[in-house]
């Protein structure tokens, strides 16, 4: 093993930006999860769709991948909000969730999957952009754009969020569904109601982290099976539903991440998130930041 | 019908299935019908954990994958010595399954103390630990993959294909009668008491988390002693594809198709959902055979919870014996007996 001063900051500032895309793809994930306790499992394949849709708009058009990918955000919102009212009428209402509710959304993964390629082929696909190929250099530390720019559009994407839970009335309705269902009828909100636009906020957040994930790496259907036990685990560890706790969970695994790449091989890298997991479940269920 | 007549009918209806594959004279037979039978085992030891209690296990690749790998371990240990074929096939799968079970019991009792959803992350978790291990264990052939050469012919039995065969066989008859065992037994109910209020069971003297451990121990033991033979099937074992979520959906699907409830329902789903895919890969393209379990399993939690099974008990009411063979008591409502214990609608 080579130590050597740059090869170390370079990991952990790489670390740090991968992070902040972590943190985009887990933070629907804490939403729909943290939040609402549905186990969407399916997310990383809406992130992949995500990717898709961004990669054709680029393609046909030519347009900015992010700029598409807040376009899509509509789409992306009514696709959610679709999917919830079905596990809502043929799950939550029945009090199936657990089992049944959990392979319906094995079942979305699969369907979503396979449906990209049977269309698109399992050709890696990849976008045009201007940042995509220069890099920044700070003395010895190299800054590539096409990580940098998704991991600060990233972190504004979570403050706003944040600001949407914390500031207005939709956002402490979410807050509190989570807590009281029966509380928020008596003061005539439809939890219902409430729980579909979070639902269908958190399945807008792939449309973004789609965008970011088909930037940083090109793309393939199956690449999203690779994200769903990282995704999990930031949110386990952030602490299931707290927004601060994703972004520092998905900087921590992105910086270790990352060192285990540099001074172990890239080989080892996919075990360390759920090395993490593991011991976060045994250890401390409710994460960093629990509630 | 009690266990004796029941694993003497099954081995009768097994030999019959065998008799029925020699007759057709075609080796294709084999090979296709023991994917089959690994999948009656795979979604048989899935039920026991994820229909009897509740617990979704994603991790079935794990599992098999572990059977697998320690066969090859196996296999290279007794190569260096140029005897690979000493150890009988049963054997192999006793210690798969061994690996398995315990891989099974340690999981559990990391995660079972938590909510139900935590489990199946973590089961997830697992199989990516494992393989991680797996391809960085140059001794079992790494992200390479591992080649095993199996024997032409086995004595009496004929090509090593049908020996397979005959193997998975006797295996998926073992399996159903484990299930069927617990099924009706005490540590049964305590299952079925845990999926339906983990909390009303643990008030009502239910140990829960032994009774789960025992169901993950079991469950991952046959899921095991599913992948020993496997290397031997394949020929060529790769990390990739043995640690694979197709394993995981399919173990997941069959059961919830067939009827989560009992251990006829995986049989049910294993068979014709894997006839269906064998078809559908030979005259399609196998892309299109995942998409179709996707649509199925979906389409069947959402329409028909109950599985086939269930569908059976709704349009044909049996008077006395019912589907399973349990007989009614008057204490048993109609409906409560027709879903023979499936979960009931929560309380809103």
């Amino acid at each position: 093993m080579i130590f050597s001063f740059d090869l170390l900051i370079n990991a952990i500032v790489s670390g740090i930006l991968i992070g902040g895309f972590y943190a985009a793809m887990a933070s629907g994930v804490s939403l729909s999860f943290g939040i609402l306790d549905i186990v969407n499992i399916a997310h990383p394949a809406f992130i992949i769709l995500g990717s898709y849709a961004a990669y054709t708009i680029n393609h046909q058009f030519g347009l900015d991948p992010i700029l598409t990918s807040i376009m899509m955000l509509p789409a992306f919102y009514i696709l959610g909000a679709g999917i919830y009212q079905i596990y809502y009428v043929a799950f939550e209402k029945r009090g199936q969730e657990s089992l049944r509710g959990l392979a319906f959304f094995f079942g979305l993964l699969f369907i979503t999957e396979v449906t990209l390629v049977l269309y698109f082929g399992v050709d890696y696909r990849d976008v045009t952009a201007s940042y995509i190929g220069p890099t920044w250099h700070f003395g010895d530390i190299d800054m590539p754009l096409r990580i940098a720019v998704p991991c600060v559009i990233s972190l504004l994407l979570i403050a706003a969020l944040q600001l949407l839970l914390g500031r207005t009335f939709i956002g402490r309705a979410i807050m509190a569904v989570a807590q009281d269902q029966l509380a928020l009828r008596l003061m005539a909100v439809d939890p219902i109601r409430i729980k579909r636009i979070a639902f269908a906020i958190s399945i807008a957040t792939a449309s973004l982290a789609g965008a970011f994930l088909i930037i940083i790496q090109p793309v393939e259907p199956s690449v999203g099976r690779d994200y769903i036990g990282r995704i999990f685990a930031i949110c386990v560890l952030g602490g299931m539903g707290s927004l601060p706790g994703t972004v520092i969970a998905a900087m921590l695994i992105g910086v270790v991440e990352s060192l285990t790449s540099t001074f172990y091989g890239p080989s080892w890298a996919p075990a360390v998130s759920f090395g993490f997991l593991l011991l976060t479940l045994a250890v401390r269920p409710a994460g960093l930041l629990g509630r | 019908m009690r266990t004796l007549p029941f694993l003497v009918v099954s081995l009768i209806i097994a030999a019959l299935v065998f008799a029925a594959a020699l007759a057709v004279g075609n080796e294709y037979i084999f090979f296709a019908g023991y994917v089959v039978l690994q999948y009656i085992v795979l979604s048989t030891a899935w039920n026991i954990l994820g229909g009897y209690c509740g617990y979704v296990n994603f991790g079935t690749g794990a599992f098999f994958a572990l059977g697998a790998y320690s066969t090859v371990a196996i296999y290279n240990l007794l190569g260096k010595n140029d005897m690979p074929h000493v150890i009988p096939m049963p054997v192999l799968m006793l210690v798969g399954g061994i690996v398995s079970g315990i891989v099974g019991f340690g999981m559990g009792y990391l995660t079972l103390r938590l909510r139900g959803a935590f489990f199946s992350i973590a089961t997830l978790a697992l199989a990516v630990v494992l393989e991680t291990l797996i391809v960085n264990w140059d001794y079992v052939g790494g992200s390479r993959g591992a080649y095993i050469l199996r024997p032409e012919t086995v004595p009496l039995i004929g090509s090593y294909v049908r020996y397979l065969f005959l193997i998975m066989l006797l295996l998926a008859v073992g399996s159903l009668v484990i299930a069927r065992l617990i099924e009706r037994s005490r540590l049964g109910y305590g299952m079925t008491t845990i999926r339906d209020d983990e909390l009303a069971a643990e008030a009502s003297g239910v140990p829960t988390l032994r009774v789960k451990l025992i169901a993950t121990t079991i469950s991952g033991t046959l899921m095991g002693m599913a992948g020993a033979p496997f290397p031997y099937y394949i020929g060529y074992l790769q990390p990739d594809s043995t640690f694979a979520l197709d394993y995981a959906i399919n173990a997941i699907a069959m059961p919830l198709i067939g009827g989560t409830s009992t251990w006829i329902g995986p049989l049910i789903g294993a068979v014709l959902l894997d006839s269906l895919q064998q078809l559908i890969t030979v005259t399609i393209s196998s892309a299109v055979n995942l998409l179709i379990v996707g649509c199925l399993l979906v389409a069947f939690v959402i329409l028909a919870p109950n599985g086939i099974v269930g569908l059976f008990h709704k349009y044909f009411q049996h008077k006395g014996d019912d589907f399973v063979g349990r007989r009614r008591t008057s204490l048993d409502e109609p409906e409560a007996a027709s879903a023979a214990g499936s979960a009931p609608e929560s309380p809103a």
